[in-house]
């Protein structure tokens, strides 16, 4: 008989947590015994060896793979097993109770959709019973089942006692974190008590073993139904392979993506439409749904970047801001320091960050909150963050994959977090937004108006060291362009400033960072209407960063865009599609060249 | 509905396109078995077809012949920037177990772990096909590899039960499995120091029926070394001729292997039972991989 038809659905990961040598991975190994999961001689090889060093046998060795491990009796890492019932394929985490591999406990319950957690009868309630109780509120894992362990340590007539106290007191610490659990369960892992079989040993116990507990928990409902979201992983064009799509690339968050649905990427506020979902070596898809890692195209090829939020036009659209509060723990060696610039990543994104205010510290087993201002390793806090530039996210609650984020701190991710409250503010992402949701259509699309004008509208961004003359060469493109017959347009940034600029334009506005930024985003502007009026623009200003020329492609609606730098500055040559380091009579019909074949 | 195939593919396809996004210098290793092959299929879907990296191959020189002519053919077709890299001189000294003059371990030492090291590094020769001839050319390119992927999976074996799915090796390749980094809500390790690397994982929660349900699927090639040819033995696992040994089995293709993990003989004998080296001693795979091995 083939018993493995009903594991065509999703298989569960667990993750078994609680305080050190309360049994957790004697638990895990005794289960994979009495249910007859263990590989042929696997149970012998780890009695052998048990023998041959001279220690006695420990179901938990089953787990506890490592040298260090075994020599010490603890867990250090988190382990994954297979395990399977008739219902469903598990993996099974076993997650390390000692305070000092809380990473490592985080980064095992962080994978489970359910957890089990064990309390020794003997030693009671401890402090990382409770602080992992915590840690799994925070991780978003509701369904518990709590196991009080080592029952065949307490005398007999002590036994039901001992348990019925700690479910009562357990009961009362989990409410206030927010978790009910779905049962609690006298067990001896040692003795196998009620772990895959009801125990004779416990005859006032009268529910569920711990193998009927994993079975009776529910799956996850897939997210189907949410607001879409998903964060641009990358933007590929194979051009090499000779492969012209350029595709948008990343997992379904939530919700589902249909060929032709409207999409907005913010903070950018760009839009588009899905021209088709690609695939490999599978048939054609019209939708897809959370959890796939996907990739689309776009009917109109706008700037679409890593780090942006991918969102259905219609639906509830995300947040965005750069002041957040939070909730986070910290995993880092240094105590966390409001004077450092971190590196805050959520989703695809990454942006410098900043904590603007500590509003709380929590000890997370005893739940005492402080005033204090230094957040230490393992504690849980409440602060006030600030990005260095905005993103899109979503509120803690509604979307796992848009809400969490992790803290880095030079190499290291050193805490984690979740977004509870945003502070809007009013940035270029809201400007471009409100834009874009306001523009008002021609009956032209962009499309129709190339075939009108036989070209595509394209921007060439000619930029450089002060002291060059980059006037003289786009005049001479400009030139030749016209006398090929192209509708171009040449536009130096002299002309906006003390016209559509005047009102801000002061002697030495270019060198202000506040004013130069503006100056751009209003060179941007005009740029855009003039390129969506389908010419061919070239546009000079000195010394545009890399940061401008996105802020640039960020505000211009086609991604048509060429960027060259005139003069010496190594930097350079990476960020810019061509590199004159001299300058010379020639680069305008080069340009021409390279660019319209003219 | 996402099927557990299509969750397990999706998973692993976003740690690709991380490592490709993060890495500037990545590349894959590919050893010919079936879970690095299915790691190039899932490549393949990642990428829309491209596999935009190249395939590193730790040529022992003890690998049976056909998985070499096999690597050539898919190479070729499939248009893969292939590599490889060997230990000339441990060969040429035969300093190797086959050769009598060392222990498995040491041999795996020397023709893997070695031959890996100096290889992602750059301080020994690499060889890169070249499409036009089909021949392989020597390497100009000798910068260090800075993310390498690994078909590695958790149920193989103890160490590897424990590993992350982005996995840091310091300057000397060694794997501090004492103090992982931390690894949750799909945020990997992807800032590194000079001169360390990255390994990468996407087949972590794989296990053994999982990759040759997915071979079905896709119809991903396999060597046919898998597979009973008439004489009642199949390879379940594929090493070093010396040091792998073909299992009885009558599972003649895809489906009777599958059926055979899943209630017949196989269903409850680990995969590496063939693999000698892992039998040495009780913690001889940890120390080598805490050296580097794969
Ligand atoms: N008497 C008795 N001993 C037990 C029982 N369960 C576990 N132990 C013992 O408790 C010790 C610790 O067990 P482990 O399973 O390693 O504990 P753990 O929770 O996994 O510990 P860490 O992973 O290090 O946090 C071992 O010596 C076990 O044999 C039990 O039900 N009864
Ligand atoms: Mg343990």
């Amino acid at each position: 008989m083939d018993t493995c038809n009903v594991f065509d659905n999703k298989e569960m990961n667990i993750v078994i947590v609680g305080h050190v040598d309360h049994g957790k991975s004697t638990v895990i190994g005794r289960l994979l015994a009495d249910t007859n999961s263990l590989p042929q001689g696997k149970l012998d090889q780890i009695k052998a060896l048990c023998r041959r060093t001279d220690k006695p046998f420990e179901y938990a060795f089953l787990l506890d793979a490592l040298k260090d491990e075994r020599a010490q009796g603890i867990t250090i890492d988190t382990a994954r097993c297979f395990f399977k019932t008739e219902k469903r394929k598990y993996i099974i985490i076993d997650a390390p109770g000692h305070i000092e591999f809380l990473k490592n406990m985080i980064t095992g319950a962080s994978r489970a959709e359910a957890a089990l957690l064990v309390i020794d009868a003997h030693e009671g309630i401890m402090e990382n019973s409770r602080r992992h109780g915590y840690m799994l509120s925070m991780l978003g894992i509701r369904q518990v089942v709590v196991l009080v362990n080592k029952l065949d340590l307490v005398p007999a007539e002590d036994r039901q006692r001992v348990y019925e106290e700690i479910v009562a007191e357990y009961s009362a610490f989990l409410q206030n974190v927010e978790i009910i659990p779905q049962h609690f369960i006298p067990i001896s892992a040692v003795e196998g008590y009620n772990i895959a079989a009801k125990s004779e040993e416990l005859p006032w116990y009268d529910g569920i073993t711990v193998l009927e507990a994993l079975d009776a928990f529910k799956e996850i409902a897939d997210g189907d139904d949410h607001a879409f979201r998903m964060w641009v992983q990358d933007v590929y064009k194979f051009t090499n392979s000779r492969d012209e799509r350029r595709i948008i690339a990343g997992t379904v968050s939530a919700g589902r993506l249909h060929v032709g649905d409207e999409v907005m990427f913010l903070p950018s506020g760009k839009k588009t439409k899905v021209h088709s979902i690609e695939g490999f070596n599978e048939p054609e898809q019209t939708s897809v749904s959370t959890g796939k890692a996907t990739g689309f195209c776009m009917t109109e090829q706008i700037y679409a970047k890593r780090g942006e939020l991918c969102c259905k036009i219609g639906e509830q659209p995300p947040r965005t801001g750069s002041l957040v509060k939070t909730s986070i723990f910290w995993l880092g060696k240094e105590p966390l320091d409001t004077e450092k610039v971190y590196k805050i990543k959520i989703g695809s994104a990454a942006v410098g960050m900043r904590v603007e205010k500590i509003l709380g510290v929590l000890n997370a087993s005893t739940l005492e909150n402080s005033e204090k201002q230094t957040v230490e390793r393992h504690e849980v806090a409440q602060c006030l963050l600030h990005f260095e530039r905005p993103l899109a996210f979503d509120l803690s609650g509604q979307c796992a994959d848009t809400s969490r984020f992790v803290i880095v701190d030079d190499y290291e991710i050193a805490g984690g977090g979740i977004i509870t409250d945003v502070e809007e503010d009013e940035e270029l992402e809201k400007k471009l937004i409100r834009r874009n949701v306001k523009w008002i259509q021609s009956s032209m699309t962009p499309h129709e108006r190339e075939s009108y004008y036989r070209q595509q509208a394209q921007l060439i961004i000619l930029t450089g060291n002060i002291q060059i003359d980059k006037k003289e060469i786009a005049r001479k493109l400009e030139k030749k362009l016209l006398e090929h017959g192209k509708i171009a347009y040449y536009l130096g940034i002299g002309n906006v400033l003390y016209g559509v600029n005047s009102d801000i334009k002061s002697d030495d506005s270019m060198n202000s960072p506040e004013e130069r930024n503006e100056h751009i985003r209003r060179l941007g502007e005009v740029a855009n209407i003039l390129l969506d009026a389908g010419n061919i623009l070239i546009v000079t200003a000195n010394e545009l960063i890399p940061d401008e020329l996105d802020t640039l492609r960020q505000i211009i609606r086609t991604d048509n865009i060429r960027t060259v730098w005139v003069g010496v500055d190594n930097r350079r040559a990476a960020d810019f599609d061509f590199y004159y380091p001299v300058p010379s009579k020639s680069i305008a019909d080069e340009l021409a060249q390279k660019l319209f074949c003219i | 509905m996402m099927t557990h195939l299509d969750n397990l593919e999706s998973k692993s396809i976003h740690i690709l396109r991380e490592a490709y996004n993060r890495f500037g210098n990545l590349c894959m290793l590919w050893s010919i078995g079936k879970d690095s092959t299915v790691l190039l299929a899932l490549a393949r879907k990642a990428f829309f077809g491209h596999v935009p990296f190249p395939l590193v191959h730790i040529d022992t020189h003890y690998k049976i012949p056909e998985m070499i002519e096999y690597r050539d053919r898919l190479a070729r077709e499939w248009k893969l920037d292939m590599v490889y890299g060997e230990n000339a001189d441990a060969l040429a000294q035969k300093k190797t177990f086959p050769d009598g003059n060392c222990t498995r371990i040491e041999c795996c030492k020397n023709l893997k772990t070695e031959a890996l090291r100096c290889t992602l590094s750059g301080e020994w020769p690499r060889y890169r096909m070249n499409h036009d001839t089909g021949l392989y050319e020597r390497d100009e390119n000798t910068e260090p590899y800075t993310g390498v992927i690994l078909g590695i999976r958790a149920d193989e074996e103890g160490s590897r039960s424990k590993e992350r799915y982005f996995s840091p090796r310091d300057k000397n390749n060694d794997w501090d499995i004492g103090d992982q980094p931390p690894e949750f809500w799909g945020q990997y390790k992807t800032d590194f120091k000079p001169g360390t690397h990255i390994r990468i994982h996407p087949l972590l929660d794989w296990t053994e029926l999982d990759v040759w349900e997915y071979i079905r699927r896709e119809n991903v090639p396999v060597v046919p070394l898998y597979f009973n040819q008439g004489d009642g033995k199949r390879y379940r696992s594929l090493g070093c001729w010396p040091c792998t040994s073909p299992v009885e089995s009558e599972a003649t293709n895809i489906d009777e292997i599958i059926e055979e993990l899943k209630t017949g003989k196989f269903a409850n004998i680990a995969e590496r039972s063939g693999r000698e080296q892992d039998k040495e001693d009780g913690g001889g795979l940890e120390e080598l991989r805490k050296d580097g091995y794969m």
